[in-house]
Parts: structure tokens; C-alpha cells; sequence
């Protein structure tokens, strides 16, 4: 600070001078690329809700109004399950996350021979994609090929468990599959705030007599409390967001179990074409969206002490 | 301030002497480990720490989750068909050649490293110039730019297809390469801004001071100071961005819809879509698809965890 208010003194007119333009010249690539390709898509996805507009009938294209809008919400029985699912998905897979993450960030916290590699091995899976996922989860899970086949070698199980055929098990091979490659992230996050916490709390508080559970639960939780509910929210978006995973496991099947809004979007853009109505839905995802925002916003009290 | 209540609270007089250094690890050391095992060592004391079977029994289970795919993958990959075997032996390179051959990925794999390629450095040098721009120049509409980039976090990639896909066509940069590239960007940008201007911030202003008095330019200052300490979180943004464009799929689906032009991720769900032909040809296409995320991972996974300290939690 002293170095500052001296030069300063010296050469009073660099820093203002300097000061004004060169900022707005920094952001400025970032600033345009985000209104082009983040802003005025948004705006256009609203303006195309309320069009019929699909790219392979043209003539049929046109001004329709909140028509789509109430085509999703009383004639379409896929927007709601795969709202549904969408729901479902996020609370199951973000409090997996969070518990098996928890305890994974604690644990290659520790000290112990072999941190490093467990680090970088345990932690993998996250820079693995949503297609690659789906590979491998695909080899796992074929009932002639998978692990349930070598299971039932050894007498666990039966030999035609086909987990992604079946309405009931699907929900639970996606889930893991996601928790394979989600859980690392989360740790991750977790793991970067663990290595702030004060280690001379621990201390005293070992010297106060607290045991390893007391410790955790008032100095660690309360410590990464405002880490958990960050990544929790953020994590809830993005699974919200997922669709890689789920388009190419399973897409949106069987029988349309596992569709969620996004994929629907997705499966009415890739496939049919309907761009204007997948713009309807996909508004109202922004809406919902919109509500994790704030919250997330409300909590976090981003921007107020910088 | 959860931490400073506890200091109040419960602490002996002996820790209070030791409290004032809150954050150790805010310190930038070449690794940022040295540092955590050297405090990790002081509490450390007999019925405190946790024993070793709680510490590997766990972490054992859960490397089986985690590498048991990999392996199956590995497996399939470098077995014949029709073997059973759970040991890759006799190991054939045959589904190697089948997929960087017949199925043409070689193409495909090229194209990905110059997605990834492109999209890293564009990320990299427009994240670079923003997130200076936020860290040291307080100006008007800072704060709202800040919050604009938090925002863009909840705007779902998939349901930007639609928008995203009418502009490219406008701009003529369907099945070019050059659309992911941008999109990739665009979608990195954010969080690759706040890390950035996390990064900077670590770094005391005061070094850059001395060298404007020294007679350096701003520009002269950046480049001799701030660049060569950012090393470590360009690294680390620079692979979140090429691990991004190497793994993004809806966007190269939509936008890119000649052979020629495909990435691994659109090469890979074709592969899969055929997979009750030929699944070794599927576990090649992926171990082609993962090795170079994973060694990439690999090597920056020391940086990951203190980026992720410096700019997204402490956001």
C-alpha cells in the first residue's frame, strides 16, 4: 500500500488515465462473445416459444402465440414425467454426491502412503465424458458381457439381469453410472475448502478433549458449510443440465423412463425439429432454473463482500 | 465467520497464540501439499488420527467403484472376441486398428485435438484479459458483470441447441469445426473468468507496484510479474478447457454432421449404437477417447484442487 500511495504521489495522472479505457478493453472479447452466443440466444429462444417453427415443415411456420405453452402444459403427457424424472434425478444423484463426496474429501485429506496416486486415480472419472461414460457403463451392464454375468459365475445374482431393458433397475444403473463420474467433482470441491480450515482448531479442540466425531461435526461441517451449500446448488443445476449421459445410456428410455427436460429438448431438436416448441420448453426450464438461481444467489451472497 | 466464532468460543490460550496465520494453505507453495502435510503432521497425535484400516478400507471400496469400469473397458479393448476372459490375454491390438482405420478415427481424433486445441486458447487468452481486468481495475458495471457470469452457470448447454444452432447456420458454421470452438468457448468462459480473477488476486498487488516504480509499464509489469505466477492456473484452465471441447457431445451432434468433421464424443455414440456388433470396438473407441483427458488429468490434478480454492468456492 505504501509502494502505491508514493508512486502515486510521483505520477499522479498514470493510474486514473490509464485506469479508464483499458479495463473495458480487457473484458470487451469476453463481453461480445457472451451477448452473442449467451444473451441474444436466450432472447431468441423466447421469441421462438411462441412460434410454430420446425425446420422440415416450413410452411407450417408462423406466429403461433402461447399456443405451444399450452400444448406442454395440458396436452403433453412427456413434459410432465420428464419433469418429474428430472426432479427425481437431481435430489437422488446431488445427495449421493454430496454424502460419497463428503467422505471421499476427508479421506484423501488424511496423511497417509499413497495420497497422491489415490488423488489422481479416485478423482479420474470426472475428466471422463458423457459418451465415454456410457461406453463403459454399457460394457458393464450387458447381460452377456457385463459384471452381473461374472457375478452369476459366482453364484450372485442371475445370468439375464438386463438393468437397462428393465423400468425398475434403470433408474439406479444411470444413477451410479453418473456417480462414478460425479462424485470426484464434488470431493473435489469439497477437498479444495477442507485444506483452508484452521488446523489450529483441531488442535485445540483436541487439547479440549473433543473426539474425532465432535470435531467433525462442530468444526469441519460448520467450517465447509458454505462450500456444501454451493456446490450443492451448483451441482443441482448441472445435473439438472446433464443430458450427454442420459441421451446416449439410455436415450430417455425405456419407454421413456428416463427422459428429462432437457433431454426432451434435446430428442425434439436432434430429432423432430420442433424448434418451436422445444423453445417453449426449454423457457420453462429456464424458469425452474431461474428459482436455483436466486436461492442459490440468496445464499451464497455472491458479489456483496468482494 | 463460522471459524472465528469458534475461536471465541472453545479455544485454549495456547491456540489463540497460534491462530493469526487463518489460511496457511493461502500461501502459494510449488505444490501446495508440502504445506498440508507439514500441518497435518503437527496434529497428528496417538488416538486422534484415524486408524489406518479407516482411512484404506474405505478408500479401497471405493477405488474398486472407480477403477472397475476403467478396467472392463481395458479389458474388452485388448482381449479377442468371443473370449470370457477377465485377463486381457492374449492381447490384441486388433480393435485398436479396427476403430483408427475402418471407423475412422483417426479423423475423428484429429478433429478433437483441434477442437481442443483452438478452444484452449481462445479461453485461455480472453479469460486472461478479463479476469485481469476483474481483479485489479475497480470499474463501473463490474459487479454486474460478475454476477452476469454467475448466472450463466444455470443456462443449460442442451437448451441452447436450438439458438445456437440458428446462428451458426446464419454465420454459415454448420459442420465446421469452427462452431465448437466457439460455443466451447462461450461456455467455458465463465467459469475460466472467475478462476482467473481469483488467481490474479492471489497475487499481492503490491509486486506489480514496485516494478511501475522500477520504470515498467503496466503491460511490461504483467508479463514480467503476474504472467509467469499464473503459470499454474493457465495450466489449469487451459485443460478444463481442452477436457471440455475434448468431451463435448450435443453441441458437436448438432452443429457438425458430415463424417469428416465428426469429433471422438459423435465417433463414440455411433460406435455405440452398433455396440451389439462389436463391443472390443466400442472399448477401443474409448480408451482412445479417455487417454488423452486422463493423462491430462493426470498431470494437472495438483493444480485442481488449489484452482478450485482460489476461484470457484471462495467465489
Amino acid at each position: 500500500m505504501a509502494i502505491a500511495d508514493a508512486k502515486l504521489r510521483r505520477r499522479p495522472q498514470l493510474r486514473p488515465r490509464r485506469g479508464r479505457s483499458t479495463p473495458y478493453l480487457l473484458i470487451a472479447p469476453s463481453v461480445l462473445l457472451m451477448i452473442g452466443f449467451l444473451v441474444y440466444p436466450i432472447l431468441s429462444v423466447l421469441w421462438y416459444s411462441l412460434q410454430t417453427y420446425n425446420v422440415t415443415q416450413p410452411w407450417d411456420n408462423g406466429f403461433a402465440g402461447l399456443e405451444n405453452f399450452r400444448t406442454l402444459l395440458f396436452e403433453d403427457p412427456v413434459f410432465w414425467q420428464s419433469l418429474g424424472f428430472s426432479v427425481r434425478w437431481v435430489l437422488v444423484e446431488v445427495s449421493l454426491q454430496l454424502v460419497f463426496g463428503l467422505a471421499l474429501a476427508l479421506i484423501v485429506n488424511e496423511t497417509f502412503i499413497g495420497r497422491g496416486l489415490a488423488r489422481a486415480l479416485v478423482f479420474s472419472p470426472w475428466a471422463v465424458s458423457g459418451v465415454l461414460t456410457t461406453g463403459i457403463w454399457v460394457l458393464l451392464y450387458n447381460p452377456t458381457t457385463g459384471i452381473f454375468r461374472y457375478l452369476a459365475d459366482i453364484g450372485i445374482g442371475s445370468y439375464d439381469t438386463a438393468v437397462l431393458a428393465d423400468t425398475g433397475s434403470v433408474f439406479w444403473a444411470v444413477v451410479v453410472a453418473e456417480l462414478w463420474r460425479g462424485v470426484p467433482f464434488f470431493a473435489i470441491l469439497i477437498l479444495a475448502d477442507l485444506q483452508s480450515a484452521s488446523p489450529e482448531l483441531y488442535e485445540a479442540a483436541s487439547v479440549d478433549g473433543a473426539g474425532r466425531i465432535r470435531r467433525f461435526w462442530h468444526i469441519t461441517l460448520p467450517h465447509l458449510r458454505d462450500a456444501i451449500i454451493l456446490s450443492t446448488l451448483l451441482r443441482a443445476v448441472w445435473e439438472f443440465n446433464n443430458v450427454d449421459l442420459l441421451y446416449t445410456l439410455t436415450g430417455g428410455g425405456p419407454a421413456g423412463v428416463t427422459t428429462t427436460l432437457p433431454l426432451y429438448v434435446a430428442q425434439k431438436a436432434t430429432q423432430s425439429h420442433e424448434f418451436g416448441y422445444g423453445s417453449a420448453l426449454t423457457t420453462v426450464g429456464f424458469v425452474i432454473l431461474l428459482f436455483f438461481s436466486i436461492l442459490y444467489l440468496r445464499l451464497s451472497r455472491f458479489g456483496g463482500n468482494r | 465467520m463460522s471459524t472465528q466464532h469458534l475461536h471465541g468460543a472453545s479455544l485454549a490460550p495456547s491456540a489463540v497464540d497460534t491462530a493469526p496465520g487463518k489460511e496457511p494453505s493461502a500461501a502459494p507453495g510449488p505444490t501446495g501439499r508440502a504445506g498440508a502435510g507439514g500441518r497435518r503432521t503437527g496434529r497428528r497425535r496417538p488416538g486422534n488420527a484415524p486408524r489406518r484400516w479407516e482411512i484404506y478400507l474405505p478408500l479401497g471400496l471405493y477405488l474398486l467403484f472407480t477403477l472397475v469400469p476403467f478396467y472392463w473397458m481395458l479389458v474388452f479393448a485388448l482381449r479377442p472376441n468371443g473370449s470370457t476372459s477377465l485377463l486381457p490375454w492374449p492381447i490384441t491390438f486388433e480393435h485398436f486398428e479396427t476403430v483408427w482405420y475402418d471407423l475412422g478415427y483417426s479423423t475423428f481424433f484429429w478433429n478433437s485435438v483441434w477442437v481442443g486445441v483452438a478452444s484452449l486458447f481462445t479461453t485461455t487468452v480472453i479469460a486472461l484479459a478479463g479476469g485481469y481486468a476483474l481483479a485489479r481495475y475497480p470499474f463501473r458495471g463490474r459487479n454486474i458483470f460478475l454476477l452476469a457470469l454467475l448466472c450463466t452457470q444455470f443456462i443449460p448447454g442442451a437448451m441452447m441447441l436450438i439458438p445456437l444452432f440458428e446462428i451458426f447456420r446464419t454465420l454459415g458454421l454448420i459442420n465446421s469445426l469452427w462452431s465448437l470452438v466457439v460455443a466451447e468457448t462461450v461456455f467455458q468462459l465463465p467459469l475460466s473468468l472467475i478462476l482467473i480473477s481469483g488467481f490474479v488476486r492471489n497475487i499481492p498487488m503490491e509486486l506489480e507496484e514496485a516494478a511501475w516504480v522500477d520504470g515498467c509499464s503496466r503491460f511490461q509489469a504483467f508479463r514480467a510479474i503476474v504472467l509467469p505466477m499464473l503459470t499454474p492456473g493457465l495450466i489449469a484452465v487451459g485443460s478444463f478447457a481442452f477436457i471440455g471441447a475434448w468431451n463435448n457431445f450435443l453441441f458437436a451432434l448438432m452443429f457438425v454432421n458430415e463424417q469428416e468433421s465428426y469429433t471422438i464424443p459423435v465417433g463414440l455414440s455411433y460406435t455405440l449404437g452398433e455396440y451389439s456388433v462389436d463391443f472390443g470396438a466400442l472399448a477401443a473407441g474409448g480408451v482412445v477417447a479417455a487417454l488423452p483427458v486422463v493423462a491430462i488429468f493426470a498431470v494437472i490434478q495438483r493444480y485442481l484442487v488449489r484452482g478450485m480454492s482460489a476461484g470457484a468456492v471462495k467465489g
